[in-house]
This record gives C-alpha cells, sequence and structure tokens, in this order.
C-alpha cells in the first residue's frame, strides 16, 4: 500500500468514524440507508460486474429476508437472534433455485427471467395477505439489540450498519480476489475458454448467484432492521433498476463503483427529492450525463482521469 | 498403457448443415508430436474443437489413451488430461498474467509436473509481469500465457492451435524452441500450424487434411521432400 493511499484509508476511516459526531439525524440516518444500498449495489455487481449477468431482479433477496424475519418475529414471536439466520438461509435457499433457473440462460433472457422472478415474487408479497398483511405492510417490527446494545438511535444503527458494511464489502472483495474470482472473470470474459480450463462455467455462475443472493438477504435485514416496517413496493421492479443503476453508474467490476453510484441514487431519492418532485427526471439526467462522459462509469472515469492528470 | 495418447476413428463433423469433417481418422502416439496440416478451411481448427468438446463429433470416436471421449462435455474432456492452446491465444485479458495461469491449475491424478513456479521458470518474461493484466502483453508474451495456461493443467495431451500465427520471426523461433522442451520432457502434442517449416522441424508424424478428409497420414520424412503432395495439399513451401 501506497502512502498517499494509507493516508486516504485513514482519513475515510476517520470520517466515517467521526460522521455522526458532526452530522445531525437525518444525515446520519441518510449514511445507513447509503451503506444498506451499497450493500445490495455490490452483491448485484459480482453478477453484472464480475459475471456478466445482468440481473434485474435483485430487490427480490432484499423483500424476501426482510418479509421471512419479520413473519418469523411477528407471527411466530423468534428473537432476532434466530430470524435472522433464519431469514438468511431461506432467502439463500431459494437464491438457489431461482439461479437454478435464471442460468438457464445468459444476456437478455437471464435479465428476463430474472425480472419475472422477482415479480412472482412482488405479486405473492401484494395477494398472499395471510401472511404478508398486502399493501399494508408488516409492521410493528424491532430493532435488535445485539449484545444489549440498543440500534434504537440514528448513531448506534449507523455504526451496526457501518460494521455490516465492512464486513459484507470485504468479505465480497475477498471473493473476485481469490481464484473463484478470477474463475468467475474469466467466464464472463470466454465462457468457453474457461470449460476447456475444466471449470464447470454453469456451476461458477450459480454460485455467484447464491453468494450474491446471501449479500442481498444481508441488505433486506438492515432494510427492515432500519425502517421496522416492510412493504411489497420493496420487491418491486423500481428498486431492482435502481441497484441496478448504482452499480452502472458507479462503474460495474469495481469494488468502489456501487458504493459510489448507490450513494450518488440515495442522495438523491432523499435529498433532492425533499426539494425536487420530480427527483426521478433529475436521477435520469444524472444517469445520461454518467453515460455520456464516463462509460465506464464515475470510479473508472475519474481513476482514468486521475492518471491522465498525473502523468501531464 | 497403450502407446496411441490420442485416437480419432473416422469422425464426422458438422457446423449446422455444413459438413465439415468427413471420417477423419488419426492417431497420436504418446511422447510424439503430430502435425495436423492443411490449408485454410481444410478443417484443423474443426478437428481442435472436436477434441476439446467445442464441436462434438457426430459419428466416429475419440478416445484419449484408450479412454472414449467424444461424448463428454469440455470440462469433463480437460479433466481427463487434454489441455488446449487455442488459435489467437485468448488469454483472459482483464485477468493478470498470475490469475490466467492459476485459473487453470489442475492435477491430473497423482502427477502434478507443472506447478505455477516451473511455469514461470520455462516462461521468464511472465515472471515479472505476474501481477500485469494479460491484455497489456504482447503477442508473443500472450503466446507464452497461453502455452503456459494450459500447461497448468498438467494435460496428458496438449492441443496447439497455429501457436506461431501473428508472431515476429524471433518469437517464432521461441515458440518452437518452447515446442522442443515440451517434447522432449515427453509431452505429447497435437500441432496445428501453418508454419510448415516449423511443423516439420518439430514433429515426428504428419496428417494432411484436404477439404476435411485425411489426404494423407505417416512421418515427417515421408511427406518433407515430397513437393508435389506439399503443393497439392498446402500449396505453399
Amino acid at each position: 500500500m501506497t502512502r498517499g493511499s494509507k493516508t486516504g484509508w485513514i482519513v475515510l476511516g476517520a470520517t466515517l468514524a467521526g460522521f455522526p459526531l458532526l452530522g445531525g439525524d437525518f444525515y446520519i440516518n441518510l449514511a445507513s440507508q447509503i451503506f444498506i444500498a451499497a450493500i445490495l449495489a455490490a452483491s448485484l455487481n459480482l453478477l453484472v460486474g464480475y459475471g456478466g449477468l445482468v440481473s434485474l431482479g435483485h430487490a427480490a433477496w432484499v423483500g424476501l429476508a426482510a418479509y421471512s424475519s419479520a413473519w418469523l418475529y411477528l407471527r411466530l414471536g423468534l428473537g432476532h437472534w434466530i430470524t435472522a439466520p433464519l431469514a438468511l438461509a431461506l432467502t439463500t435457499l431459494i437464491a438457489g433455485v431461482f439461479g437454478w433457473i435464471a442460468l438457464r440462460a445468459t444476456g437478455l433472457g437471464f435479465l428476463m427471467i430474472t425480472l419475472a422472478l422477482s415479480q412472482v415474487l412482488w405479486g405473492t408479497a401484494y395477494r398472499w395477505a395471510a401472511v404478508t398483511e398486502g399493501d399494508k405492510g408488516l409492521s410493528g417490527l424491532t430493532r435488535p439489540a445485539p449484545f444489549g446494545i440498543s440500534l434504537d438511535g440514528p448513531a448506534a444503527f449507523y455504526y451496526f450498519s457501518l460494521a455490516v458494511t465492512f464486513v459484507a464489502l470485504w468479505m465480497m472483495a475477498r471473493f473476485v480476489a481469490s481464484p473463484f474470482g478470477a474463475a468467475l472473470r474469466g467466464s464472463r470474459d470466454e465462457p468457453r475458454r474457461m470449460s476447456a480450463l475444466g471449470h464447470n462455467v454453469w456451476r461458477v455462475r450459480w454460485i455467484t448467484f447464491v453468494y450474491s443472493g446471501f449479500w442481498g438477504a444481508v441488505a433486506g435485514l438492515l432494510f427492515v432492521y432500519y425502517h421496522k416496517y416492510i412493504h411489497p413496493t420493496t420487491l418491486s421492479l423500481t428498486n431492482s433498476a435502481e441497484a441496478l443503476l448504482g452499480v452502472i453508474a458507479g462503474g460495474a467490476g469495481t469494488i468502489a463503483g456501487p458504493i459510489v453510484g448507490a450513494t450518488i441514487v440515495l442522495i438523491l431519492k432523499n435529498y433532492v427529492s425533499a426539494y425536487l418532485e420530480r427527483w426521478n427526471m433529475l436521477l435520469g439526467l444524472v444517469f445520461v450525463l454518467i453515460v455520456i462522459f464516463m462509460p465506464d462509469g464515475v470510479v473508472p472515469g475519474v481513476r482514468r482521469g486521475w492518471e491522465r492528470w498525473t502523468k501531464r | 498403457m497403450p502407446t496411441e495418447a490420442l485416437t480419432l476413428s473416422g469422425i464426422d463433423v458438422l457446423y449446422a448443415d455444413s459438413h465439415v469433417l468427413h471420417g477423419v481418422s488419426l492417431t497420436l502416439r504418446a511422447g510424439r508430436v503430430l502435425a495436423l496440416l492443411g490449408r485454410n478451411g481444410a478443417g484443423k481448427t474443426t478437428c481442435m474443437h472436436a477434441i476439446v468438446g467445442f464441436l462434438p463429433p457426430r459419428g466416429g470416436e475419440i478416445r484419449l489413451f484408450g479412454e472414449a471421449i467424444s461424448r463428454l462435455s469440455p470440462e469433463a474432456i480437460s479433466h481427463k488430461g487434454v489441455g488446449f492452446v487455442p488459435q489467437g491465444r485468448r488469454v483472459f485479458a482483464s485477468l493478470t498474467v498470475r490469475e490466467n495461469l492459476l485459473v487453470a491449475e489442475q492435477s491430473q491424478g497423482a502427477t502434478r509436473a507443472w506447478t505455477l513456479d516451473r511455469v514461470l521458470e520455462l516462461f521468464p518474461s511472465l515472471q515479472e509481469r505476474q501481477l500485469q493484466h494479460a491484455g497489456s502483453l504482447s503477442g508473443g508474451e500472450q503466446q507464452m500465457l497461453a502455452i503456459g495456461r494450459a500447461l497448468m493443467g498438467n494435460p496428458r495431451v496438449l492441443l496447439m492451435d497455429e501457436p506461431s500465427e501473428g508472431l515476429a520471426p524471433l518469437i517464432v523461433a521461441e515458440v518452437g524452441r518452447t515446442i522442443a522442451r515440451l517434447k522432449e520432457a515427453g509431452q505429447s502434442i497435437l500441432l496445428v500450424e501453418q508454419n510448415v517449416r516449423l511443423a516439420f522441424d518439430l514433429a515426428d508424424d504428419v496428417v494432411l487434411l484436404n477439404t476435411g478428409r485425411v489426404a494423407f497420414a505417416g512421418t515427417v520424412d515421408q511427406v518433407r521432400d515430397d513437393q508435389a503432395m506439399i503443393t497439392q495439399h498446402l500449396g505453399v513451401f
């Protein structure tokens, strides 16, 4: 690690650690939401950026984990310490089944299947009112209190979600840097060549799909803890599209890209929307500008610009 | 162990309705180099693709050390011990040199002859570029990487599809020396090559393909001085 990057990490760490001391509740909560969106976008990036598989149904994992955790808590009266692993396990299991179906195709076919499957879940959340309360959603939830520490305050939840985000991003970064990650990237670039090297490309993609679903579920748990409420719109196409937008805008196939992309989307959604009714138009405009000036996304674009600048 | 490392017995290969290989038979004996030669469109690369499982033959049989492999998937054929250096290198451009090699790592049974260290020893120019993206390597270095990648799978039979294509003469000579070293080490090699002189220098046996059919099969010595045959089937030299 160079001296410059070491300093950068220290500054980033200090900023993140000190942020709740400086920012008001609104900004602290916004930051927590950015962390959740960053985990979701980073998990989608495993498929889109590293696997070359564009999914338009990633919000399914957020909704599924959130609903199952909420239902287990409300209906069966189970504690968070048991609902969380059960929700993660159930969501990961369903990701395995969905992956088995969706990976019959690649490209546009894969995109459409993931969209269709997530829409099935979205429709189920709306219609299966006996379980999901339909359009009312599930309310009356609480946040967990790990080791007796309440997460009800904005700052406490901020630190909790920051810690989870750090672990999630670290695990995903390790995943893509591993030999398996190399096989995934190779499968994206030259699937046939990869199979001639002895790799089962379908299995590589399926494992990635399931792993990506797991981290999507983690984002879902944080989401339901944050809002203490879950509604079918969580599973909507809009939410999946926003996550995908974050990945593409930030820079698919990079670790930092989805974090930056998710930050852009969340700030526009939560901050600009307070001042601008048609914030979606602005989001669209920002996306168009990014595509025009930095087709690979913000992170690769800025990196390239910086390299050009320093080489002058 | 049978001396036939790889045998093709009357294989027919089709691209959709287009019949490309017509009852092609050839035998690569263990520890030898067999050159598969022919004009453009003769079916050499198709033959390679049939062996590695990209284009399963519609008829006939392919055997690796006596074991039928023609109905297996590409990854299963690779696990059986077929290594492939594709035409045009086709390295994974976004992966580093090291990742390109490690992603191909396989041990065939108990043998573990080729390791990362040994491959880097064979190709010293790759040693210092381990962390560089493969897409940024020169054509010659990419070819070395493609060969090294195939070796990391510890293949019992190595298929090389035009390894000298598009390379400068000095690099072609280096590729030739590498193949000669592999042959000395006992590696069975099926070599497809447009550079007939290089192929004759390296190979023990030759199969000439003409419009998807075997026109000649024999030793290099039998064909090297037969100008009429060379002109008829290769049109060069």
